[in-house]
């Protein structure tokens, strides 16, 4: 599994989110995208290519399928004793079935996600179903994922793929999304997660304290808890400007089992020019606090039953500066296009790692175990896609 | 605490509850039509009280809603189709600037007279609580039926009850 | 294990609620909701993108759930 192993869990979990946000009383319009993505940071690069298209089959019956391929290649800070590059693939194809009846949609979804160390499924359901004159949604969903887990023992060009494990994932969510007044819609999400079984990075390797190695530190093995359940909390709220804007502001509270507490922030401004533009600002902030059984340098081997170091669970906390244009090229339609847009998102990520050190070695005199600087990166996120509605 | 199982089944019993309560898209309604008089696009004067004596279908829409679209050609149709019988359809736009309304009619003109209620007063009136709403008046100036929202197909509905109405 | 209780609890007690409580009437009448059916009211313009950037983050933060929003619009049928 490559550090991306974790880009593949999210990623089907986020699948759920293509899932999640129809509003019970017509099905949404016609459309198909064509999408393309870039990230680079930290040493990676990554490049995403997706194709989705929804119809309806009939007013109240609507389908969705969606394919999409990552390529990553790099060499994360992680890749401690490989010094070779990362080079993988990850596929990911996944359909959505939508029926609506009076004032309740159902949804059902299956995603697949393949790479070469890491296979991962995930089925879901959903139900939003409108009330109180239409101006309450009450969503609920569930889903179950299911992945194997394998370890690249070879090189990115020559690979040798063992299958370590397996982890079993469920997600119950609730939504309630409330229009307050002509201008304003608030909503609350909760979403409980519970996994079992093979929950680590196989990539990934804790250090601790060993006079014996002339680095100072030896590497080891991480052991992770075989369960794992969160709980996520979000409010937002959505403004309308009198001018013609749109102003959003999300919180969102995490708390884990494994000792992780995260708090998100973000606020989203939205400005369009009549019929042709939308220009949208975004800033975000992000902050957790470290897993309990994380840490740089542990005191020696075997320390502890539970020892991780992979930066995902160390404390830190991340800023997000994103702007976005959206221009329709068919602002009217043609033929049988409503509508067709194109629309740019750029991001700029800095991350900063307050319990996580850089230990790669860049040639630099050794530092004493446990003195490394701390890590910080920036990441630029780009995508750019096209949208056609009919 | 109950067992996971117990409360997944009572949840989903509940669900199914929720989801089974019906809302019907169309009703007999009774009482006399209150009378209005909005404006037209062209700035003239108009209101309920010009088609005494025929059957008069209200059909409350705006630009911004998407099954509105998609009746009103069909509305336009039965418009032209029943229109010698002695039936009228008026189209009341809720929305609250005129240009937006304007610019959709030339793009996709009808036929049938269209006045403006930015006031929202005539949907006050006529206790519109669904987009879009059609309300199907008799020749006494009564109404009798209330259609909510739009699904392909409801037009068979509307005409059913016109024909009905005519032949009073 | 106590927080799936709590949800689930949580769920069935709404949705009893809310097949008894249908009548309340709507203070936002359906004609007055021009703005909430603006494309720039709704929560999600582009699932595709934020599906993406929550994966993103998701794949660098130990956080992960509870995004999106649903509801809103013309409340049209």
């Amino acid at each position: 599994m490559t550090n991306r192993h974790i880009f593949a869990r999210a990623a089907v979990i986020a699948a759920l989110l293509l899932v999640r946000s129809t509003s019970a009383d017509v099905l949404p319009d016609d459309r198909a995208d064509v999408f393309y993505s870039k990230y680079s940071g930290g040493g990676m690069d990554i490049t995403g290519y997706s194709a989705t298209a929804r119809a309806k089959i009939t007013e109240n019956f609507a389908v969705e399928a969606n394919y999409f391929i990552d390529k990553v290649s790099g060499a994360s800070i992680d890749v401690l004793s490989q010094a070779s590059q990362i080079k993988d693939e990850r596929k990911q194809k996944s359909g959505t079935i939508e029926y609506l009846h009076d004032k309740t949609t159902y949804t059902a979804s299956y995603t697949s996600s393949v790479e070469r160390d890491y296979i991962s499924d995930t089925a879901s359901i959903s139900l939003s179903q409108d009330m109180f004159g239409d101006l309450t949604t009450v969503t609920l969903g569930f889903s179950d994922t299911h992945n194997t887990v394998g370890e690249n023992n070879g090189t990115a060009n020559d690979p040798n793929v063992a299958w370590i494990g397996h982890a079993l994932s469920r997600a119950y969510s609730g939504g309630v999304s409330q229009i307050v007044t002509k201008n304003f819609i608030a909503g609350v999400n909760l979403q409980v997660i519970t996994d079992a079984g093979y929950l680590a990075n196989p990539y990934r390797s804790i250090r601790y304290l060993d006079p014996t190695n002339p680095k100072g530190y030896s590497l080891g093995n991480q052991v992770y808890p075989d369960t794992h359940t969160s709980t996520a909390v979000q409010v937002q709220g959505k403004y309308y400007l009198p001018y013609r804007a749109a102003v959003t502001a999300i919180y969102r509270y995490y708390t884990d089992t494994w000792g992780v507490v995260g708090n998100t922030y973000e606020l989203d401004y939205t400005h369009p020019i009549k019929n042709r533009w939308i220009f949208e600002g975004r800033v975000r902030y992000y902050k957790q606090s470290a897993a309990s059984f994380y840490s740089d340098l542990f005191p020696f081997a075997d320390s502890q039953n539970f020892v991780a170091r992979d930066q995902n669970l160390a404390a830190l906390d991340n800023t997000t500066v994103g702007a976005k244009v959206t221009y329709a090229f068919l602002p009217d339609g043609w033929k049988f296009f409503k509508r067709g847009t194109v629309t740019f998102d750029a991001s700029r990520i800095r991350f900063n790692y307050l319990d996580f050190r850089n230990i790669k070695d860049y040639g630099v005199p050794q530092y004493t175990p446990g003195t490394e600087p701390l890590y910080s990166f920036n990441a630029n996120v780009f995508q750019v896609f096209v949208s056609v509605y009919f | 605490m109950l067992s996971t199982r117990v409360l997944l089944k009572r949840c989903a019993m509940a669900a199914i509850v929720v989801a089974s309560t019906a809302f019907a898209a169309g009703g007999d309604a009774s009482g006399p039509a209150p009378s209005f008089t909005l404006t037209t696009l062209a700035g003239q004067p108009s209101g309920l009280s010009a088609y005494k004596g025929q059957v008069v279908m209200v059909n409350f829409w705006a630009t911004w809603c998407g099954p509105c679209q998609q009746e009103m050609p069909l509305l336009d149709q039965m418009y032209k189709k029943y229109k010698p019988a002695g039936f009228t359809l008026i189209g009341v736009n809720v929305d609250k600037e005129a240009p937006p309304v304007k610019q959709l009619l030339e793009r996709k003109p009808v036929s049938f007279p269209v006045l403006l209620d930015p006031a929202n007063q005539v949907s006050k009136a006529y206790h519109v609580d669904e987009m879009p709403s059609s309300v199907i008046i008799d020749r006494k100036g009564q109404i009798r039926y209330i259609h909510r929202g739009y699904k392909p197909g409801d037009e068979n509905d509307y005409q059913d009850r016109i024909r009905q109405l005519i032949r009073e | 294990m106590r927080c799936r209780q709590m949800l689930l609890s949580g769920t069935v007690l709404g949705a009893m609620l809310v097949s008894s409580g249908c009548s309340i009437q709507p203070w936002v009448k359906p004609y007055e909701r021009d703005r909430l059916a603006d494309p720039i009211m709704a929560w999600d313009r582009d699932a595709i993108s934020s599906a993406y950037l929550d994966h993103i983050r998701e794949s660098r933060e130990g956080s992960r759930g509870a995004t999106g929003g649903a509801g809103g619009g013309c409340g049209c049928n």
